[in-house]
């Protein structure tokens, strides 16, 4: 059985939020919730890196672990899911999950905090496949549906790769023996030049002075 | 002024009352994502309810993100 996977080409991202967008597009995802966001550390000098993030669907889930109500469940294809009829929006798995992964949409007449939200490897909830409870609660089971999650299949660079972790870490393993690193990697010498050419190298950003 | 006070608190004290009922319950089980009746979402050339289906279908979808074999393919 398929255990699956998100890995996200640093060297590829190229920052579009495409992935952001067809997320949000897809599941109707609410103001202020953001399933996927993109990274990018050295914003604007040479050498800048972008990756997307979201739920990596950890095959030990700390939320899973700190969950006090037991609402989390990982399926055989390896998808870590909750279900939000059990959840109570106490925070715990924000604060343990390492990759920001669980939002808190402000919900009921108070505007209090809801229940967790989170992407769901687009597989949904416990809710039957394709219904619509289960579309307002967690977005489309785009995996019910013989797709892959939306993120993956609309990155244009093809970044994103989702899907079964063996298989996309081949995709990704070839793709870094093809490709080279430094400056042979596609794109760099024609965006940068050859450092063997007086090209740029990537700079740490100079942090200016505080009076 | 009293009656504009009286309105108010009202107002305040009866908006809780659209608040949807909470219930405690257990975690329900999951169907396995082939469990599905088939919809006009469906990919193309996915048959529902299928088992090894699916599991092609996911393999093909995978493959289909390696631009490399594409491009072999061709």
């Amino acid at each position: 059985m398929a255990r699956m996977k998100f890995i996200c080409d640093a060297e590829r991202c190229i920052e579009c939020n495409g992935c952001v967008t067809a997320c949000k597009a897809e599941h109707d995802v609410p103001w202020g919730v953001n399933r996927r966001r993109v990274v990018t550390l050295n914003d604007g000098v040479p050498g800048e890196r972008s990756v997307s993030v979201a739920c990596m669907h950890c095959s030990d889930a700390p939320c899973m672990a700190v969950c006090p109500v037991d609402c989390f469940y990982r399926t055989e294809e390896g998808v870590v899911l909750h279900d939000k009829d059990v959840c109570i929006g106490c925070g715990y798995c924000s604060y343990a999950c390492p990759f920001g992964a669980p939002q808190f949409p402000s919900s009921g007449t108070f505007g209090l905090r809801g229940k967790m939200d989170k992407c769901t490897f687009c597989a949904g909830g416990p809710e039957a496949n394709g219904s619509q409870s289960e579309f307002e609660k967690y977005g489309r089971n785009r995996l019910s549906e013989g797709k892959l999650p939306a993120c993956a299949e609309m990155c244009a660079t093809k970044a994103l790769l989702g899907g079964d972790g063996d298989i996309v870490a081949d995709i990704f393993r070839n793709r870094v023996l093809i490709r080279g690193k430094g400056s042979e990697v596609w794109g760099w010498g024609t965006a940068y030049g050859k450092p063997a050419q007086g090209g740029a190298s990537p700079q740490p950003k100079q942090e200016s002075k505080k009076s | 002024m009293t009656r504009v006070s009286i309105i108010v608190g009202l107002a305040v004290m009866l908006c809780a009352c659209t608040e949807s009922p909470q219930t405690a319950t257990a975690r329900r089980a999951d169907d396995k994502p082939w469990d599905n009746a088939s919809t006009a979402y469906m990919a193309s050339g996915y048959k529902a309810a299928d088992k090894a289906a699916w599991e092609q279908q996911m393999k093909n979808r995978n493959q289909g993100q390696n631009e490399y074999a594409r491009a072999a393919a061709k």
